[in-house]
């Protein structure tokens, strides 16, 4: 199993979640974040004061899957989320030890 | 006749009572406007103040602020320190009725409850001037101490010397609802404070830099600007403070014009300026410029003609934007920018006057900005500085960068998601 987390622009929340709906991916978890990679951030003015936001917003949509739908998820993410613009975002996986239904206690595969 | 002269009575009686309730109104803006300016960890401190000093303001001044203001007696600088008022009472409508119709308006025209009424809200909006520019790090407690002496007797004081008869007024100097009375002295006891407490932790910099601090809140900065605007009408308009005839109930429609065409002479001016320094509109700035214009007429919003008082209120807008900036540059700082909207654009207002009012003189008007600024801050610096060597009047560091609504209040305005034990959330 893994965990997939993809940092994308906000605005992209929607697209990428029909797009993990219609690969059978059913679950999924969004965060509000905030952070930068390569983007820089913009200059606000406040009162004749001049600052700095470094932080851009970001969602972080995190789902968890079986093994072998690795490749479909990345590709549906990818293909949702893209602008071709600068701050796209990452898309992170990593292996998922275990994973519990709470209401039934099914663990395994059996509870994505 | 006698049907008239009842019906005169009532009508100016319930005309100061329902431009009193429009200026209490404004203290609801007051409180919307800080508490949008502030950040959110102290908004329930400042929301706290604002309530509390409108009941302070209406207790001390109940108990011997109008008695000192409106005395029957005194000298001219000393007051007679009448006390009655708080026992009640009123005009008797025998007494009322049996008074020559042809010097009416000389007369007890109106009932004295309220006139109470119509002058307590006032001493509110002067004390509420000075909560916002100590926000964010006054302790609360002394803040009441001194809403307590500043609505009992500072602003009684010089009450008196203009509106209750007393030497200003004798010297000529003018100020029909207070540009001067209520909102310099107001900003007066602001700047007394905000010299005595310091700025704000990070506001100002090593090498000088001015660092932002925005507020949490803009859409109650802006609702808070639009109540005080409204209630302005009975501020100035209650000023006027006879309506039962066809001159003066065309004296009160045109204050109504004109304070609003100050207050809309404001807002063009302060974001025009905005956009010319900074490339940007800026909403705070335009909300402080609705404000100034409206300040700006308070001292004479009868005898300019609507295009003049657009222009007193445009000086006001572009005066105000300078005034933040500067007192900035001289690390004053000053959350909401209120010494800057009542305090110079207070002194603009009252200079304005002889621009349109043949009746006041540069001479008087100066004289009357000085002995008002001159006590006030004063009195006020007293009081402060006798508050910070005893009880203290700043919060500690860390009391600051929790928010001082944890400290000073123990709730937050905007609690969230914590999962705290024993709470509901």
């Amino acid at each position: 199993m893994k965990l997939v987390s993809a940092i994308i622009k906000p605005f992209k929340l929607d697209d990428v979640r029909e797009a993990l709906s219609e690969i059978g991916v059913s679950g999924i978890t969004v965060v509000e974040v905030k952070g930068f990679g390569r983007q820089k951030g913009h200059t606000e003015l406040y009162r004749g004061a001049e600052y700095v936001v470094d932080f851009l917003p970001k969602i972080r949509v995190d789902v968890a899957i079986a093994a072998d739908k690795l490749d479909q998820v990345i590709e549906a993410i990818s293909e949702a989320a893209k602008t071709g613009k600068i701050g796209d975002g990452k898309i992170f996986v990593s292996s998922l030890e275990q994973v519990v239904r709470i209401r039934t206690g099914e663990t395994g595969p059996d509870a994505l | 006749m006698e049907d008239i002269l009842n019906l005169r009575y009532a009508l100016d009686t319930f005309y100061f009572l329902v431009s009193g309730a429009l200026v209490m109104w404004m203290a609801a803006g007051f409180a919307m406007l800080e508490a949008g300016l502030v950040r959110a960890k102290n908004t329930a401190e400042i929301l706290t103040k604002n309530v509390a000093l409108f009941a302070i303001a209406s207790i001390m001044y109940m108990l011997m602020g109008y008695g000192i203001m409106y005395p029957e007696g005194g000298n001219g600088v000393i007051p007679a320190f009448d006390l009655s008022f708080m026992f009640g009472g009123d005009n008797d409508a025998g007494a009322v009725l049996q008074q020559d119709a042809a010097g009416w308006y000389d007369g007890d025209y109106y009932s004295g409850m309220s006139d109470f009424f119509f002058q307590v809200v006032f001493v509110a909006t002067a004390m509420s001037i000075v909560s916002g520019a100590v926000a964010e790090r006054m302790k609360l407690w002394s803040f009441l101490i001194f809403a307590v002496v500043m609505t009992g007797f500072i602003y009684p004081m010089q009450g008196y010397w203009k509106w209750g008869g007393g030497f200003l007024d004798g010297l000529g100097f003018q100020d029909f609802a207070g540009s001067g009375v209520v909102h310099l002295a107001g900003a007066s006891a602001a700047l007394a404070g905000v010299l005595l407490l310091g700025a704000r932790k990070g506001k100002y910099g090593p090498d000088g830099q001015i660092r932002a601090i925005p507020g949490a809140n803009m859409p109650m900065a802006t609702l808070g600007t639009f109540i005080l605007w409204m209630g302005w009408f009975g501020f100035n308009g209650g000023s006027e403070l006879v309506l039962s005839n066809v001159g003066e109930a065309n004296a009160v429609a045109a204050v109504f014009v004109n304070t609003n065409a100050a207050a809309a002479g404001g807002v063009v001016a302060a974001l025009l300026t905005a956009r010319a320094i900074f490339g940007k509109a800026d909403l705070t700035m335009t909300l402080n410029g609705a404000l100034a214009g409206l300040v700006a007429i308070t001292a004479e919003p009868l005898a300019p003609s609507p295009v003049w008082a657009t222009a007193v209120g445009m000086v006001g807008g572009v005066l105000v934007v300078f005034a933040i900036l500067s007192l900035d540059k001289l690390k004053i700082d000053d959350p909401v920018g209120a010494i800057s909207v009542h305090g110079a654009v207070g002194i603009w207002g009252l200079l304005a006057v002889p621009f349109s009012n043949s009746d006041a003189t540069f001479g008087a008007q100066i004289i009357g900005l000085l002995v008002i600024f001159g006590w006030t801050f004063t009195a006020s610096f007293l009081v402060w500085l006798i508050l910070k060597v005893t009880v203290g009047i700043r919060v500690s560091e860390e009391e600051e960068y929790n928010g001082v609504d944890l400290s000073e209040c123990g709730l937050e305005a905007y609690p969230e998601f914590v999962g705290s034990r024993g709470s509901g959330i």
